[in-house]
C-alpha cells in the first residue's frame, strides 16, 4: 500500500503520483486561469515598456514560525523585491525541491500559505515545478520563487537612488529587528519565550499608497543583514553620507531584550515586512502620514537624512549626541557572553 | 527595560561629563579590563564625552580574544571526533585557531553547537546518551561558576557523557601582570560582573601594593561616567583605594554561593592568554576531585602543535604599548573578515575597532 | 565579563525561576542564589541568575546622579 502520508520519491518521477500531487496539492490550491493550462510554460500578456523579473530561494529553518511560514515568506520575499524596485507584482512561479519522507500535511499547509499570500499580494502563481529527492539531500523542503513586475514609469530609477541629495530624508515602515529575532528565538535551543512574530508581510500596497502620494528617491527591504547594511548600501551608491538617530528607531520591547540578552545590534537583524525609503524633506511628513495610514506603516518613523560628508559612511548618533559608525556585518552575528 | 534605561538618560551622562571636564588631573590613562565595557564605551560613544587629557585603553578583557590557540586547536580537534557533540558560547565559533575555527570545522560538517547556557549542554548529554558532549569552558570569575555548577549537576545525574576543556581566566593576575611590566596605567575600571562573584577584596592590592584606584563599574553610560568621576576624584586627591560604583549589583563579598563553587571545582594553574603568554595562577583548570569531568583527562587526542602567527604584535597592542596602526599586518592580513590575531577576533578587541573608525 | 541583564522574577520553583525581560521569558537557574522571591529582580547572565538587584542601592544611585544634574542648570 503507497504510503500517502509522506513524500516518496516517486512524488517527482513525473509519472501518475506526481500528477495526482500537484493536482491536490499545487492546483488546487493556486487554481487560475493560466496555471490550468497546464502548459511547460506560462504565458502572459503584459503591457509595458519595462519589466521586473527576480528570483529567489527560501530555505528558512523552521518552516513554521510565528507570524509566518515558509510559503507566505517565498511569496512576501520575492513581491516585496518587484515592489521596491518600482514594480507592480503580477506573476509568480513556484518551484518546490521536496526531501523523501516530507509529510503531505506540512506541504499542503505551506501550499496554503503561498496561495493566501499571493491573493493578498495580488499576483497569480501561474506555473511551478516539483522535484523530490533522497532523504537527507535537502533539508526538508526549498522553495524557488520567480517574479515578474511591470516597472511604472513614475518610479523607474527608485533602486538606483540616483536623485537622492544632501538633506533628503530617510524613513522606515515600522518596528526593526521582528523577524530575524522571532525566528532566531525559535530556531536555536536557547529557550527564550515571547509571543515575537515575524514581519513577513506583502509591501506592494504599501509602497503603491506611498509612491501615489510622494516621489520616491530610493527604496529597499532590510532583509538579511537589517537596515544597516540597506544604509550601507544607500549610502555607497549615493557617494554621501548617512546619519540616523538611535532614538528614533523603534524597536520592539521582545526584540530589545533579547538583543540586549544575547548582544545583538537590531540594526543587523533581518526584517520581512518593512521597508526603507528616501524622500525630499519637504514631503517627509505626507510620506510618514501615508505610511502610518496603512496598516502595514503604523509604525512609520524618519530615521535620519543624507549628509555631503561621510561619502559612503553610515553614521549612528546616540542620544547623548556621540556618534559610532554602523557597518555592514560580515557574517551573521552570534551570541555573546561579554 | 528596568534598570537599565535609568542609567542611558542623556542629562545625567551630560552633567557627569561636565563634572568630570571640571577635573584638573592631567594626561591620566585608565584601562578598563572587561569586554562588556569596552563594548559600552565604543556602544555609548563615551570617549567623546571625556576630556582629551583622560585617556580610556581596553586591557585584555575579552575571553574570546584572549583564548589561546592552544585551546581553539584542542576544541577542534574534540569536535574531528566522530562521536563528540562540541558545545560552546556564540562568539567563540569565528576564532582563528592555527589552521581552521569552529565555524569552519561546522562546515565541514562536525556538530557543533553555539548555547545560551552551559545547562543547554547538559541537556543535549542527557538526550545524546550515545555521544560525548564537549562544553568549551571560557570567560572569567561571572561565568566559571556557572560551568562549575554544570559539572556539579553532571555528577549529582551521573552524566557520564559530559565534558568540559577549561579556559576560564581569573582578572587580579593579569592586571598585575601588566603593572610589572611597566605599563603606564594611572587607574582601574574594574568588571562589575565579574566582581558580582568575587566580591571587592581581590583588587586591594592594586590599591595597597602598586598605589592604584579601583572602581568596580557598573555597564551603563551613566555607570562608567560616574566610575571615571570616581577615579578622578581619587586622583586630584591623591587617595588611590577601590570603590564601588556598581553599588545596586556588586557587595563587597560578593556571591558566597558562586565562590564556593568555583573553589569546589576549579584549582588555579598557569594559563596561557593569547597575545600575552603564559601568566602564573591566571587560569581555572578542573580540579581532580571532578577528573571525571575534564575533558583533558578523558580524551587522549593529538594537537599539532601552535604557531603563533607571524607578525601579529597583539601583545604589545593589549598592554597598551602600540596601537592597531603600528601593525604591519593591519587593515590588510589581519581585517574583522579574516582576523589574525586576539585583538581583531572579536568586535570588542581593540584592533575590531580600530578598524571600524579606520579613515 | 560581562553580559548580564536585570529580569524580574515572576515564580520560584526550586533551583529555578522564571524571569521577565520585557515580557520575554527565561527559566534562569538558582544554582548560585538562593532567598530569590517573586518580585525580586536578578542579573540574568548565561542562563543563571548571579546576584540580585538592590532596588535601594538603585534608587540612591540615580538619585546621586539626578542631584548631580539638578545642579547644572542648562544641561
Amino acid at each position: 500500500m503507497p504510503d500517502e502520508t509522506n513524500i516518496l520519491l516517486g512524488h517527482g518521477s513525473g509519472g501518475h503520483l506526481m500528477h495526482k500531487l500537484i493536482n491536490d496539492v499545487f492546483i488546487r490550491h493556486f487554481s487560475n486561469d493560466i496555471l490550468l493550462q497546464q502548459t511547460d510554460a506560462a504565458l502572459l500578456h503584459i503591457e509595458s515598456s519595462e519589466i521586473a523579473f527576480t528570483t529567489d530561494s527560501f530555505v528558512i529553518d523552521p518552516l513554521f514560525f510565528p507570524g509566518g511560514d515558509i510559503g507566505k515568506l517565498a511569496v512576501c520575499g520575492t513581491v516585496n523585491d518587484l515592489a521596491v524596485s518600482g514594480a507592480i507584482p503580477l506573476y509568480l512561479s513556484v518551484a518546490c525541491v521536496i526531501e523523501e519522507g516530507f509529510p503531505l500535511s506540512q506541504l499542503d499547509k505551506i501550499a496554503a500559505s503561498i496561495a493566501a499570500e499571493a491573493s493578498i499580494a495580488g499576483v497569480q502563481i501561474v506555473t511551478g515545478d516539483t522535484k523530490v529527492v533522497n532523504k537527507g539531500k535537502c533539508d526538508k523542503i526549498f522553495i524557488n520563487t520567480a517574479g515578474i513586475g511591470r516597472v511604472e514609469t513614475s518610479m523607474r530609477g527608485v533602486a538606483a537612488g540616483n536623485s537622492v541629495a544632501e538633506g533628503d530624508v530617510i524613513i522606515v515602515s515600522g518596528s526593526i529587528g521582528d523577524h530575524g529575532m522571532a525566528v532566531m528565538n525559535v530556531r536555536e535551543s536557547f529557550n527564550f519565550k515571547s509571543n515575537l512574530e515575524s514581519d513577513c508581510a506583502s509591501l506592494n500596497g504599501l509602497i503603491q499608497a506611498a509612491a501615489n502620494a510622494v516621489n520616491l528617491k530610493f527604496m529597499r527591504d532590510p532583509t538579511r543583514g537589517g537596515v544597516a547594511t540597506v544604509l550601507n548600501e544607500l549610502a555607497v551608491k549615493t557617494n554621501l553620507g548617512v546619519v540616523i538617530s538611535e532614538p528614533s528607531l523603534i524597536v520592539k520591547p521582545a526584540v530589545k531584550a533579547l538583543c540586549e540578552l544575547l548582544g545583538f545590534d537590531p540594526l543587523h537583524v533581518a526584517n520581512e515586512g518593512k521597508v526603507v525609503i528616501v524622500v525630499s524633506p519637504n514631503e517627509a511628513d505626507l510620506a510618514l502620514k501615508t505610511l502610518r495610514n496603512h496598516p502595514l506603516g503604523t509604525d512609520a518613523s524618519i530615521i535620519g537624512h543624507m549628509v555631503n560628508n561621510h561619502s559612503g559612511r553610515v553614521l549612528l548618533e546616540n542620544e547623548t549626541g556621540g556618534r559610532r559608525i554602523i557597518e555592514m556585518l560580515s557574517g551573521d552575528q552570534l551570541p555573546r557572553i561579554c | 527595560m528596568k534598570y537599565i534605561d535609568e542609567y542611558r538618560k542623556k542629562e545625567l551622562i551630560l552633567s557627569i561629563s561636565q563634572k568630570i571636564q571640571k577635573r584638573s588631573v592631567k594626561d591620566i590613562v585608565l584601562m578598563e579590563v572587561c569586554g562588556g565595557h569596552t563594548m559600552a564605551i565604543q556602544r555609548f560613544g563615551l570617549r567623546s564625552l571625556l576630556p582629551s587629557s583622560i585617556r580610556l585603553i581596553s586591557g585584555p578583557g575579552c575571553p574570546v580574544c584572549v583564548s589561546s590557540q592552544q585551546f581553539l586547536d584542542q576544541a577542534m580537534a574534540y569536535a574531528r571526533q566522530p562521536d563528540v557533540i562540541l558545545t560552546t558560547y556564540g562568539d567563540l565559533i569565528r576564532v582563528p585557531g592555527s589552521v581552521t575555527s569552529l565555524e569552519k570545522e561546522r562546515a565541514a560538517g562536525r556538530d557543533v553547537r553555539i548555547v545560551y547556557s552551559v545547562l543547554e549542554s547538559l541537556d543535549i548529554a542527557r538526550q545524546n546518551p550515545d555521544k560525548k558532549v564537549v562544553f568549551l569552558g571560557i570567560g572569567f570569575e561571572t561565568t566559571a561558576p556557572a560551568t562549575a555548577a554544570a559539572i556539579v549537576q553532571a555528577r549529582e545525574r551521573n552524566l557520564g557523557n559530559f565534558f568540559v576543556l577549561s579556559a576560564h581566566k581569573v582578572m587580579p593576575p593579569v592586571m598585575k601582570a601588566l603593572l610589572d611590566e611597566g605599563v603606564k596605567i594611572d587607574g582601574f575600571i574594574a568588571p562589575g560582573h565579574v566582581s558580582a562573584i568575587t566580591g571587592t577584596s581581590i583588587y586591594n592590592d592594586l590599591a595597597e601594593k602598586y598605589k592604584l584606584g579601583v572602581v568596580v563599574s557598573g555597564f551603563e553610560p551613566a555607570d562608567m561616567m560616574q566610575a571615571v568621576l570616581m577615579l578622578t576624584e581619587q586622583l586630584e586627591a591623591n587617595s588611590p583605594k577601590v570603590e564601588v560604583q556598581y553599588n545596586r549589583v556588586v557587595h563587597i563579598e560578593g556571591n558566597k554561593m558562586a565562590q564556593h563553587l568555583l573553589n569546589e571545582v576549579f584549582v588555579a594553574a598557569d594559563d596561557v592568554w593569547r597575545g600575552l603568554g603564559m601568566i602564573p595562577e591566571s587560569g581555572l583548570k578542573i580540579s581532580p576531585k571532578f577528573a571525571d569531568f575534564d575533558a583533558t583527562k578523558h580524551f587522549n587526542v593529538p594537537v599539532e602543535p601552535s604557531t603563533e602567527p607571524k607578525g601579529c604584535i597583539c601583545g604589545q597592542i593589549l598592554r597598551g604599548n602600540k596601537t592597531p596602526v603600528d601593525c604591519k599586518l593591519f587593515a590588510k592580513a589581519c581585517t574583522p573578515d579574516h582576523p589574525v590575531g586576539a585583538c581583531m577576533v572579536s568586535g570588542e578587541g581593540t584592533c575590531a575597532s580600530y578598524y571600524k573608525y579606520r579613515d | 565579563m560581562c553580559l548580564a541583564i536585570p529580569a524580574k522574577v515572576l515564580s520560584v520553583d526550586g533551583i529555578a525561576a522564571v524571569v521577565s525581560i520585557e515580557g520575554v521569558e527565561y527559566t534562569a537557574s538558582l544554582l548560585m542564589l538562593d532567598n530569590v522571591v517573586a518580585g525580586d529582580y536578578i542579573m540574568l547572565h548565561a542562563g543563571f541568575a548571579i546576584q540580585k538587584v538592590d532596588a535601594e542601592e538603585a534608587e540612591e544611585t540615580l538619585r546621586l546622579l539626578q542631584e548631580e544634574t539638578d545642579n547644572r542648570p542648562g544641561i
